[in-house]
């Protein structure tokens, strides 16, 4: 590719010399306004070098003369949402939980927040959407609870925990080991499963289940309730109903009676502060299985005073 | 590289210094035009946000307002929401194809009447003459020494088109807010800053690119006039001199002197002198050519003066240029704007505004959009029932409070409550009010019988219960525990 520049007739300007099959490029200066414009953006890179961070040094970078970082730019944003936070967190911390549901802008916000605090927290054993896991952790969401579904009961549950053993005001029950610890033959809680199934409506009625209900009345029903309605103050499940957090079948029943687990959840009253244990409970409450109302303290008041 | 030089060896300048535009004054038709379009664009753009619309006591009362902050634009009856941006879409599609079909038929028309940049340049060019007078007396401005009076002059017409390019930035934002309440913060110190610094922006961008930079835009920053070649054919009309007729160039005298060895062009350079983008049409087609006609009036008006007949510089097609070489005449312009191009294009312009209008006047503004809750799919109730949850959105676009029923229906024995309710006594549907103007966005918990298929799919509605019962409805899908879970 010869270098033969030449001027271009029609347009009288100087061509830069290459030529393709006879197409050649003409070297049009450009407008005088176009280079100042481009000294203009090499003045502003070296301002923009000085002023920011720019230049990279071996473990970190030159820091800019206005000392401007986005890390910078992150906790002045936090620190100003924490401002706009402020308020609607003391009106809820000034709040008895009762009362949230009576002011629906502050529960919203109480939802809210204990959502984002269920993420942390919560959802390692419950689930994202507090599921739960079969067999393992109880599923939030439902219309069936050990503890108590009203708002009081769940913030008590969430403060004190289940069966911690450093703490006097958690919330504890022992089922005993009827089969490891021989209180009940083989056979007998075979009768008891029989019994438990009828009246859960999975099984019909049986001599089996029979001779089951008079072991029921005298080993369960001091917790579980003559019918086996369930006790929440000892935090025994209703055995009637279609909810079987660690299965309602013969083999998992039978599992049950011979060894039961006795979960435990930690308490957060040494972790988390009031308020966002306030929310945690107003976000539970908001998942399907809230039971509405205050719960009668003076008349279901457990031995510990617990609602 | 080698160093840019010229055949000659000295080297080729590194940049081109603007040659000055001194356009003189013109009067004719097409100037009467651009003065006409000049008005209306000009009074659209600065009255437009002073028109007030009555909306009743929900929404603005601005008839064209584009409010950002609460993602709502207004023109007139319409309020377009931002899921209906697509509304917006269209009118740029039209806009894009509306250029086509002008470019097509009339050639460079939006550059040279319409175009914002020929616009204000227009305005400002007009500044020049009123404050340095007509073009003569420019350029003597121009090349004379700083005197007093050259000061003077200068300072005056920068200050007038600083006025003119804040007026222009300060229009602008007014499209975003109430106007009347937004002058007056403005003036207060109480606007937003995004609004003071836009105004800034635009004020310098006016300044600059109409009162200097002006051609300059067109012919080296605008990319339409490089897309407009491939919009253009030989049968659409351009500014052209009619070279046949005019060459060999001649004064009046010369011609009378050698009667037949001259054509009509007095070579009197007017068409140039007139030209805001300081080109010469005698060169043939263009890039600087905007096609504002004003040499056509220029021309027309010496024409006259010496006696021959008008249209030396003409609109005129390549087709028509051809056949009028030869000797023939050129086609009625009737015949060149409908041809199959410029229909085609009108044909696609019409039809995308008629289906923007059939839709705007089918959409219904009672909207509804449902999402399936999906952690957990399904929660099982004591009773041997199960419950799904769903998130709703409910976008009541009108501007009045709605009461609205949200129905259930082929879900047998369903039962549907919000959290504000409770299951017990819930029935196939819940009433809601919904705020003016507004979405609302709740959990609806949907419970039903436990026996049934693991997947059904049901219908979920809403309809109106205060007097228009137009709505919206989803097919979603109900979710059981598999069988053996």
């Amino acid at each position: 590719m010869a270098e033969q520049k030449r001027i271009d007739e029609a347009t009288g300007t100087s061509t830069v010399g290459h030529e393709w099959d006879g197409i050649e490029e003409l070297d049009t200066p450009m407008p005088r306004w176009w280079l100042w414009t481009f000294y203009a953006t090499i003045v502003w890179g070296l301002a923009y070098a000085v002023l920011y961070p720019a230049w990279p040094l071996v473990n970190s970078a030159t820091e800019g003369v206005l000392g401007w970082s986005s890390r910078g730019d992150l906790y002045k944003e936090m620190r100003a949402d924490a401002l706009r936070r402020a308020p609607t967190v003391g009106a809820i911390a000034a709040t008895a939980i009762t009362d949230l549901p009576a002011k629906p802008e502050l529960m919203q916000a109480a939802v809210q927040g204990g959502a984002a605090a269920f993420r942390v927290h919560c959802v390692q054993c419950h689930g994202a959407g507090g599921a739960g896991v079969k067999k393992l952790y109880p599923s939030l969401t439902d219309d069936d609870w050990l503890w108590g579904g009203d708002l009081a009961s769940i913030q008590y549950t969430v403060t004190h925990g289940i069966r911690n053993p450093d703490h006097k005001d958690t919330r504890t029950s022992l089922m005993p080991a009827f089969g490891r610890d021989g209180i009940l033959d083989a056979a007998q809680i075979g009768d008891v499963v029989s019994f438990v199934r009828a009246i859960s409506r999975q099984e019909r009625a049986s001599a089996s289940s029979a001779r089951g209900a008079a072991l029921f009345e005298a080993n369960c029903a001091v917790c579980h309730g003559a019918g086996g309605e369930g006790g929440r103050q000892f935090g025994a499940p209703k055995l009637t109903d279609a909810i079987w957090l660690y299965g309602g079948d013969r083999d998992s029943l039978t599992a049950t009676i011979t060894q039961p687990r006795n979960g435990v959840m930690p308490r957060w009253n040494n972790r988390l502060d009031p308020v966002t244990i306030k929310m945690l409970s107003a976000y539970v409450y908001s998942l399907g299985g809230g039971e509405k109302g205050l719960a009668p303290v003076a008349k279901e008041q457990g031995v510990d005073g617990q609602p | 590289m080698a160093s840019p030089e010229d055949l000659s060896g000295q080297p080729a300048p590194l940049y081109e210094a603007r040659k000055g535009v001194y356009p003189k004054a013109v009067n004719g038709p097409f100037r009467r035009f651009k003065w006409a379009i000049m008005a209306v664009t000009l009074a659209i753009y600065y009255g437009t946000p002073w028109i007030r619309w009555d909306r009743g006591p929900y929404a603005p009362d601005q008839a064209v307002l584009v409010d950002l902050a609460n993602r709502r634009f207004y023109m007139f009856q319409i309020e377009i929401w931002p899921h209906e941006f697509y509304y917006v879409a269209g009118l740029l599609i039209m806009a894009g194809v509306g250029l086509f079909l002008v470019t097509s038929a009339v050639g460079r028309a939006w550059c040279g009447y319409a175009c914002p940049q020929t616009v204000w340049t227009d305005l400002f060019q007009h500044v020049d003459r009123l404050v340095d007078g007509d073009r003569n007396a420019q350029v003597r401005l121009a090349k004379g020494p700083w005197t007093f009076e050259k000061v003077a002059k200068r300072g005056l017409k920068y200050l007038i088109y600083l006025a003119i390019a804040f007026w222009t930035g300060g229009a602008w934002i007014m499209y975003f807010a109430d106007a009347p309440t937004l002058t007056a913060d403005f003036w207060t110190g109480q606007a937003a800053p995004v609004a003071y610094g836009t105004v800034a922006l635009l004020t310098a961008t006016t300044f600059i690119l109409g009162g200097f930079l002006r051609e300059q835009v067109c012919v080296y920053m605008c990319p339409w006039p490089r897309i407009q070649t491939a919009m253009m054919d030989e049968k659409s009309l351009l500014v052209t001199y009619k070279d046949w007729r005019g060459e060999p160039r001649g004064s009046v005298k010369k011609a009378m002197a050698h009667p037949g060895a001259f054509g009509d062009c007095i070579d009197c350079n007017q068409c140039v002198a007139v030209c805001p983008t300081g080109i010469d049409i005698r060169e043939g087609p263009q890039i600087g050519c905007i096609t504002c006609a004003l040499c056509i009036d220029a021309c027309d008006g010496v024409m006259a003066q010496v006696g021959r007949p008008r249209g030396l510089i003409d609109y005129c097609t390549l087709d028509d240029a051809a056949t009028e070489k030869a000797g023939g005449t050129g086609q009625p312009i009737r015949k060149t704007l409908t041809r199959p191009r410029t229909l085609i294009y009108f044909g696609v312009w019409t039809a995308i505004g008629t289906a923007m209008l059939f839709s705007l006047g089918q959409r219904t503004r009672l909207d509804l959009a449902v999402q399936h809750e999906r952690s957990p799919l399904y929660v099982q109730l004591s009773d041997g029932h199960v419950r799904n949850n769903y998130t709703l959105k409910l976008r009541n676009m009108e501007t009045r409070p709605r009461r609205v029923a949200v129905t259930v229906s082929g879900l047998p024995g369903a039962a549907v409550w919000t959290e504000d309710g409770a299951r017990e006594g819930a029935g196939q549907a819940v009433t809601l009010t919904l705020s003016p103007d507004s979405v609302t966005r709740l959990k609806l918990f949907i419970a039903a019988p436990g026996a049934g298929p693991a997947r059904q799919d049901f219908t979920i509605s809403t309809r109106g219960l205060d007097g228009d019962p137009r709505g919206d409805s989803d097919i979603i899908q109900f979710d059981r525990p598999e069988a053996g879970q």
